[in-house]
């Protein structure tokens, strides 16, 4: 199963880095990255495989909202599906 | 890949447009608890609702955070206690509702619905003694709803039910006085009822449905607020456009989530109800939808056009969005529940024969509306004969939720709180309709032809 993870906030260094290290200690597996830089704002989607995560997903989408409060982001994990629906036919 | 601003985009309508998931509810069958004995009913009732509801709100939230959409409400319905009961050898149906109230703390949902009668033609005894056990039932319990079915298209209007629903509902308001007639927030009664709504406090589990079942209703006035902005001053052709558009995504939601929810109670998908239900937060009103279109205050001239439009838009654009489409699907108008009503009723501009015209052509009927304490049986019956005989002719479904609040004058205001929101107390006509009331007896079907 896939999931989106959006990372939002103030540009710094070492966010990916962070954020990659704690999705790979719940063994999930990046599949793609696009991210950029507005006005000092850093924006990054992932698409991530969590099909072998280490915990259940939504004890994940936890840790990771969690990591995101302690790195002072937003970062959420959403399971692809809701972004197909709405904007797929 | 999903493109980047889709993903922004969903994520804004969720985070700062209101968008959320309203209800998920699980309809259960209790036709298998009926008992001689009131108090073995009653254990079967709490026995079954607790074993089949008891994973619902967990499933909720887990599916509320893998797919990062809030799911407002876990409730549950049930099939008619009217039916339920009546094999009891009781005069009050009481301990049912004790029974349901305690099923639904025992398993965390918020509000159970179906302390119903369905006696659009006639009442049976059982019926009876339901209405007659409903102020007290809504005094003892905290989450219990109820409804009564009064009148349809096909059978026409039970006059005596109507009678009996005004008293029960003054009733009602006097046992719940400290809470300013609180009880009548969770009592409605309906002409037209559907058997698959999700919303409270008219969700009862019909009897044509099965053992159990999934509906979900979604919500999502603030989406389409934000949408509208961005058409300001366009033709009508572009306002019904985006609200399809936008109706489309939010059903989209609510489909993935009830069949997610689904799957993982093992219970069938019953239906998405395309509604847009408001809440008390700004910026997630009905009304503000209205006024975008270019109404000064909601309930001038012009809103029913305005809400005619957005309720027909919404159904287009929702139906194709869900395999299965039912429930109320529509604009809801509840006055207590909506920021803009609030505002649009304290500015005298919102009346009550206004609210009465806007239910012809939107989803349900006069729905959280507080009323002086003084307004009599009678004239609530008359109310509610009123917007039943809308119903009846329309073939929709119309409802009336009133509340006669005890003490409370026209200006004062009735606080409810959280999800009910506060009410301004609207005029009611002081002149009499005790005579028309007391008439009793049916009034006919109306002819489904020659329709002019």
């Amino acid at each position: 199963m896939k999931a989106v993870v959006t990372v939002v906030g103030k540009d710094r260094v070492g966010i990916i880095a962070q954020v990659c290290a704690a999705l790979a200690e719940s063994n999930v597996n990046v599949l793609d990255i696009s991210q950029t830089v507005m006005q000092g704002y850093f924006t990054m989607m992932m698409v991530v495989d969590v099909s072998a995560a280490a915990v259940p997903l939504a004890q994940l989408c936890q840790t990771m909202e969690d990591k995101g409060a302690e790195m002072g982001l937003s970062i959420r994990l959403q399971r692809e599906d809701i972004f197909d629906a709405m904007h797929r036919v | 890949m999903i493109n980047q601003k889709d993903i922004l985009y969903t994520q804004e309508m969720i985070n700062k447009r209101h968008l959320d998931i309203r209800t998920i509810t699980m309809g259960i069958s209790l036709l298998d608890c009926m008992d001689t004995d009131v108090n073995v009913c009653a254990q079967k009732i709490y026995d079954k609702i607790t074993l089949r509801a008891k994973d619902l709100v967990q499933v909720g939230q887990e599916i509320e955070k893998e797919f990062g959409i809030p799911i407002v409400n876990k409730r549950i319905s049930v099939t008619p206690i009217s039916l339920v009961g009546a094999a009891c050898q009781t005069d009050s149906y009481v301990p049912l509702a004790v029974a349901m109230d305690n099923a639904a703390k025992a398993v965390g949902v918020n509000f159970i619905g179906g302390f119903s009668a369905l006696v659009q033609k006639g009442c049976t005894d059982s019926d009876w003694k339901l209405m007659r056990s409903i102020p007290e039932a809504l005094a003892r319990t905290e989450r219990v709803c109820s409804s009564v079915n009064v009148g349809s298209t096909k059978a026409g209007i039970n006059m005596d039910a109507v009678a009996e629903m005004g008293r029960i509902i003054k009733k009602t308001a006097e046992l719940t006085a400290e809470n300013y007639g609180l009880g009548c927030a969770k009592l409605v009664v309906f002409a037209n009822a559907v058997e698959d709504n999700p919303f409270m406090a008219g969700a009862f589990h019909g009897v044509g449905e099965a053992e159990t079942v999934l509906n979900v209703g979604v919500s999502g006035p603030g989406v389409v607020y934000h949408a509208l902005q961005s058409v300001k001053g366009q033709p009508f052709d572009t306002v019904a456009e985006t609200i399809k558009r936008t109706a489309f995504q939010i059903t989209r939601m609510g489909q993935i989530v009830g069949v997610e929810a689904s799957r993982r109670l093992g219970v069938p998908f019953g239906i998405v109800d395309l509604s847009l239900a408001p809440t008390p937060a700004v910026g997630d009103s009905v009304a503000r939808i209205l006024e975008e279109m270019g109404l000064q205050v909601c309930g001038t001239h012009g809103t029913t056009a305005a809400l005619a439009l957005l309720n027909d838009a919404v159904k287009k654009g929702g139906v194709m969005a869900s395999n299965h489409v039912g429930g109320l699907s529509g604009a809801f108008i509840p006055v207590s529940e909506d920021e803009g009503m609030i505002a649009a009723a304290e500015s005298g501009v919102l009346t009550l024969s206004k609210l009465e015209a806007m239910t012809c052509v939107c989803s349900v009927g006069l729905d959280m509306i507080a009323v002086p304490g003084t307004t009599s049986a009678e004239t609530v019956s008359a109310i509610i004969a009123d917007e039943a005989a809308i119903g009846m002719v329309n073939s929709k479904t119309t409802a009336v939720r009133i509340i006669p609040a005890p003490g409370l004058q026209v200006g004062d205001r009735v606080e409810m709180g959280g999800l009910l929101g506060s009410a301004p107390v609207m005029p009611v006509h002081e002149q009499s309709a005790a005579a028309f009331v007391a008439r009793g007896g049916r009034i006919p079907a109306p002819l489904q032809s020659l329709k002019n």
